[in-house]
């Protein structure tokens, strides 16, 4: 296990500077002219531009002001967005409500998909398992700029059932339909995987060997089978955020809620640039650390992978 | 494209290594190519059927918008205003009065210019890739997995947000960038898809043969292993395409795709949801629109892979 978890952290210090480096070169290199993007339509002075060009590092050489990015990135500092607040400030307010969306899109998404997985599993060829896989490449195909405008028209504003927004303090009941609409992105490959897992596991020798003892079916199913199918599931948490953080800018910029996501879908529009590379530089590194804990824990589950 | 062409694309290259056995042997019981195989199991599929339907009425959409609308998109009257269907505006007028249906059709070229031209791009990048690190092995196979590793560990949309910002320029329509982007980002999957399946053959005995034989590497991986990887190759890219699509949607409701004058699903998308309350079909239409499309290219992938899956035979 040791020699896997180093191998696996050297491996993510090479992703860590890679992936940084390409939102950096992406962001930065060869830019018109940073500084008067930054001053608007007001012209320059040239003391002005000398003050700025030495606060930004903009005559340092292109792994220079990489470092200084690096650096920043590291210690918390993420700058100041063209409106004047620290970015650090800005995300500090926004990241609480996203979590509880996130989160609870994770938890609905994962319910219904192992329940729907496993009796599809079960019932193998009949009528639940064709409609769920037609179900799942329906849902699979929906783009959320689909999803999102029409969920919020239809439940709503039309039938009510829902609050249609969200404010920052948003209570559970509020995020349900937004947590709904983010969730299905991730609920249709869960749902097949764990189908998938539970129909290989079902022909297992272990299964036979449970039965032989006298176990219950349901007992079988629902712990010996679920227990080994849903390794594989875990390890679609940590791909799943990805799509959950692309997912939750559009869903929180229909619904309105006020978090991560919206924030950088209203820096998109307002071409606030330093604040979009702000948030998304955190992101990237969130989603490197995430999948980091889940290669390890699904490494702990199932020893086969250390040995690789 | 009818559904006949849609099949040799994966039918051709994937005939040729079943010719000599098929020469040979001129008995009545003449074998089946692994193409052959899958062509008669798709023939009873319906949903490939719904599929290659949907995707032709797309292309055709695409290609000649004026078969189904006679009306400019692009010619508003704000008099007209959330108005109602009459005449030939089936789905009545957005906030700027344009004619929703005339939009919506016109909507499809772009959404299929960029879903296309983005495909190929991230298809030619992940082939190169691909059968360079699964053939050459090595160094050069850890070399380009690293690199895949190092995109896959930006999540899609943020790494799409950055680079389409970048390319984007003041006055164009964005469908250049969009495409760079879309290309540049997408080709991870393709590329380890590529990779696996050219290992998995490199290892036949026909290859050996032909390395025996004196050919070069070029010519091994050309006529050899190339078009015995292609076919789940393909169908990776047939799903792209489909996902390539909503993607565009995605980058242009958010305002770093497609803009300016340029006509596309996802800004009709952006711009009607504010007025949900006011007008729906603005909104309704090309949200179906954009999903039957992508549901199409990603059932025929689907059906496809269905077809030569031979562990599901």
């Amino acid at each position: 296990m040791f020699r896997y978890i180093v191998r696996r952290l050297l491996q993510m210090v090479l992703t860590f500077f890679g992936a940084t480096f390409v939102v950096f070169a992406l962001t930065f290199a060869n830019q018109d002219d940073p500084l008067q993007a930054l001053a608007g339509e007001r012209p320059i002075t040239e003391s002005q531009r000398l003050a700025l060009t030495e606060r930004y590092h903009l005559n340092e050489s292109f792994l220079t002001q990489y470092w200084y990015y690096m650096k920043g990135l590291l210690t918390g500092d993420l700058g100041t967005s063209l409106t004047g607040q620290k970015i650090s400030a800005m995300l500090a307010n926004a990241w609480p409500v996203t979590v509880k969306l996130a989160l609870l899109a994770i938890v609905i998404a994962a319910t219904i998909a192992v329940t729907a997985g496993v009796y599809s599993a079960i019932k193998r060829g009949g009528l639940f398992d064709n409609v769920t896989l037609i179900a799942t490449l329906v849902v699979l195909a929906m783009p959320i700029v689909v999803l999102a405008p029409l969920a919020q028209l239809i439940f709503g504003i039309k039938l009510g059932w829902f609050p249609p927004t969200a404010t920052r303090d948003a209570s559970l009941w509020d995020l349900l339909l937004p947590a709904l609409v983010l969730g299905s992105l991730v609920i249709a490959t869960e749902l097949r995987v764990t189908r998938t897992s539970v129909v290989e596991n079902l022909r297992a020798d272990y299964v036979r060997t449970a039965r032989a003892k006298g176990l219950t079916r349901r007992r079988v199913i629902w712990v010996h089978v679920l227990r080994n199918s849903l390794i594989p599931v875990v390890t679609l948490i940590g791909v799943d955020l990805g799509g959950l953080m692309s997912g939750a800018i559009v869903t929180e910029k229909i619904f309105n809620i006020p978090g991560v996501g919206f924030n950088i879908a209203r820096a998109i529009t307002t071409e606030d640039g330093p604040l979009v590379v702000g948030f998304v530089s955190v992101l990237v590194i969130i989603f490197l650390v995430v999948n980091l804990l889940v290669d390890l824990l699904y490494a702990a589950l199932d020893p086969r992978i250390r040995y690789e | 494209m009818s559904d006949p062409n849609a099949i040799t694309a994966v039918e051709a290259p994937s005939l040729q290594p079943a010719g000599p056995r098929g020469r040979r042997g001129k008995s009545s019981d003449k074998p089946r190519s692994l193409a052959g195989d899958a062509w008669i199991d798709l023939r009873r599929n319906k949903i490939f059927w719904v599929s290659v339907v949907l995707v032709a009425v797309i292309l055709l959409m695409a290609a000649w918008p004026t078969l189904f609308t006679s009306a400019d998109p692009r010619a508003c009257t704000l008099a007209n205003q959330h108005g109602g269907a009459t005449g030939t505006a089936y789905f009545g007028y957005d906030f700027q009065g344009c004619d929703v249906f005339a939009k919506t059709v016109y909507g499809a070229r772009n959404s299929i210019i960029v879903g296309i031209m983005s495909t190929l791009l991230a298809g030619v990048i992940g082939l190169f890739f691909g059968l360079a690190a699964g053939y050459f092995g090595g160094w050069v196979d850890a070399v380009l997995s690293r690199g895949v590793d190092i995109m896959l560990g930006i999540p899609f949309l943020l790494g799409a947000i950055v680079l389409s910002n970048r390319l984007v320029t003041e006055k164009s329509d964005g469908v250049l960038a969009v495409t760079l982007t879309l290309g540049l980002l997408t080709w991870t999957s393709a590329a380890r898809v590529m990779r696996s399946a050219v290992i998995a053959s490199k290892n036949q005995d026909y290859v050996a043969a032909g390395r025996m034989l004196g050919a070069t590497p070029y010519r091994l991986m050309a006529r050899h292993i190339l078009p015995n990887s292609i076919a789940s190759f393909i169908v990776v890219l047939t799903i792209l395409l489909g996902t390539n699509i909503a993607s565009e949607a995605t980058l242009s409701f958010l305002g770093v795709g497609l803009k300016n004058d340029a006509i596309s699903w996802g800004i009709s998308i952006s711009e009607a949801s504010p007025y949900a309350r006011v007008a729906t079909e603005p909104l309704v239409w090309p949200s179906i629109f954009l999903a039957a499309t992508v549901l199409a290219f990603i059932m025929l992938g689907d059906a496809i892979r269905d077809a030569f899956d031979p562990k599901l035979r």
